[in-house]
């Protein structure tokens, strides 16, 4: 793997790793399997690509889609919560909602960036070479998420939040409306992956309605990666090891694409064949630990 | 401090499942009243605890606590005024939070949660000295998780934490039931030190007659979802385990009489 090839991985780590800390949220701490999130990524990027396209300033679109994602966010933990229907499905429904939905913002299947300043001119315009631009702006802001999420889980709100996924009974005695929180908490989630989903499009200058596929798979992948690799002893911890594992699961990916046996070599096509077998290893590494161990 | 008037549940109605499980109850206790409560499996015991503490709404009748009328009041409304310690040890604690996390959790009961810090630096100090008063060594495991600790040890950091605000009524629900018989005893008079101490409104569910008996100043005896037996006072302090189960064994007869009679 060339440098130039790492570095590219690094940053696509660092930018799906915004989506990965928003799954980690749901998934782990919720205790809430989200599927939300293959719709939400593109609607995210839906809404910050249309909002530059009509003038708005790209730091602002960030924000706007952060909302959408919200939006997305309560409306599965909604279902959920009031209706009572399968936290599974519920997100469903949701995500295939918002296929029609992200369509309809962008009237039609995609939208451009193509001469129009994002956030990355503005780090350009301070001096930063261009080919760096993704890993500051990534960089920063995957650092800024990841302080913001272990400092609201530290507040009273968050051990609410914490305490609702691991016994929803007892906070529901101890005075906390768990509806609330869950529809708080898969908002908060949702929000994120949107923001992820607005830095990719800026970052590859389009939005496309396709782009959210497998972005679940690819969040649990570096989920599970980042606690085998990285560990989750303490809250603070897991959600550094969520954002790291997310970089190695693009590492891993960018090397297996890499890869040339004989005259074998890997299609993009097949990621989704090498993410399974990925999410497998870590699966059943700690079991084959423990068995090889026992001998 | 609590009137249930005329509280009736079903379960499962409309089908063919369906439960009486609480019968036009009609309650009054009083301020700083220690009730027992006893009956055979299905008398309607942890349902009666449970519609007081707002687990499910009743079909009909009327609950007051502490002069608020909290019949339609959801559970986490009604957590303001209401402690509970439950059956299982597991159900009172957050497993992957820390003592100190979880006691900030219910020092936090019923009030209002914002962005503060959720442990603060002054809260660890009034922790350490209530945890040292059970004096199970747990004044020095502050960051442990609560997943660590044994099925007592978690039950006794429960009962600490329902009474951290002094609730208006607290609800023990077979809390020692789990537990074997030296630590059950040991979680028993924590509960008889606290509720004593605090003069805290309490209805304790427990299988144990000896036990109904000997703890609080009234007992009832449930059967079918109805206030089969009601006893305080002086009454209560005369009362024997037989006594009971001539009362348990009457309340059986005539169930028995009534089945004879339709299948005569």
């Amino acid at each position: 793997m060339t440098l130039y090839a790492a570095l590219g991985a690094v940053e696509q780590g660092l930018v799906y790793g915004i989506m990965v800390i928003g799954v980690y949220l749901t998934f782990r701490i919720l205790d809430f399997p989200d599927l939300t999130v293959d719709g939400s990524l593109p609607l995210g990027a839906a809404i910050s690509a249309v909002a530059i396209t009509s003038g708005i300033d790209p730091y602002l679109s960030l924000l706007l889609a952060a909302c959408g994602g919200f939006a997305a966010g309560m409306v599965t933990a909604f279902l959920n919560t009031k209706f009572k229907i399968l936290h599974l499905l519920a997100s469903i429904l949701t995500m295939i909602a918002l296929y029609s939905i992200n369509i309809r913002i962008m009237s039609g299947p995609n939208v451009a960036l193509l001469g129009v300043d994002t956030v990355f001119d503005s780090v350009i315009n301070l001096g930063v070479p261009a080919h760096y631009a993704g890993l500051v702006v990534f960089g920063g802001l995957a650092a800024c998420v990841l302080i913001f999420i272990i400092w609201f889980l530290s507040t009273e709100i968050g051990q609410a939040i914490l305490a609702t996924g691991d016994n929803p009974q007892m906070i529901r005695s101890l005075g906390v409306n768990t509806d609330v929180i869950i529809i708080m908490g898969v908002g908060l989630s949702n929000a994120l992956v949107a923001l992820s989903g607005a830095l990719v499009a800026q970052n590859q200058g389009a939005a496309d309605v396709g782009m959210g596929i497998g972005t679940i798979v690819a969040g649990l992948a570096s989920v599970i990666i980042g606690e085998t690799v990285f560990g989750c002893t303490t809250m603070a911890r897991a959600f550094i090891a969520a954002l790291l594992g997310s970089i190695v699961y693009r590492l891993a990916i960018a090397l297996a694409l890499g890869l040339e046996l004989g005259g074998f070599r890997f299609n993009p096509s097949d990621l989704n064949l090498i993410t399974a077998l990925l999410v497998i290893t870590a699966l059943i590494t700690p079991n084959l630990k423990k068995r090889f161990i026992k001998r | 401090m609590i009137t249930l008037e005329n509280i009736t549940k079903h379960f499962h109605k409309g089908s063919v499942n369906e439960v009486l499980a609480l019968d036009s109850i009609n309650l009054n206790i009083a301020e700083g009243d220690f009730v027992t409560v006893i009956g055979s499996n299905g008398a309607g015991k942890s349902t009666l605890l449970n519609c007081i503490a707002g687990g499910f709404f009743p079909d009909t009748g009327t609950l007051t606590i502490a002069k608020n009328n909290v019949t339609g009041w959801p559970e986490h409304k009604r957590a303001s005024l209401i402690a509970r310690v439950f059956q299982d040890p597991l159900l009172g604690t957050c497993p992957d939070a820390t003592l100190e996390q979880n006691m900030a959790l219910a020092s936090l009961r019923g009030k209002r949660r914002g962005f503060a810090r959720g442990v603060k630096a002054k809260d660890r100090i009034r922790f350490r000295a209530e945890l040292k008063k059970l004096s199970l060594g747990l004044d020095e495991r502050l960051l442990d998780k609560v997943g660590l600790l044994s099925g007592g040890q978690r039950q006794a950091l429960t009962m600490l934490m329902a009474t951290m605000i002094k609730p208006e009524v607290l609800l023990l629900d077979e809390h020692i039931a789990a537990l074997d018989p030296k630590t059950a005893s040991q979680i028993l008079h924590l509960t008889q030190e606290i509720v004593v101490s605090q003069k805290l409104t309490t209805l304790m569910i427990t299988h144990n007659m000896k036990h109904a008996i000997s703890f609080g100043n009234r007992l009832i005896m449930l059967h079918q979802g109805r206030v089969l037996f009601d006893v305080q006072g002086d009454a209560k302090k005369n009362l024997t385990v037989k006594d009971l189960l001539e009362q348990f064994y009457k309340a059986q007869g005539e169930e028995l009489a009534m089945d004879s009679m339709l299948l005569s």
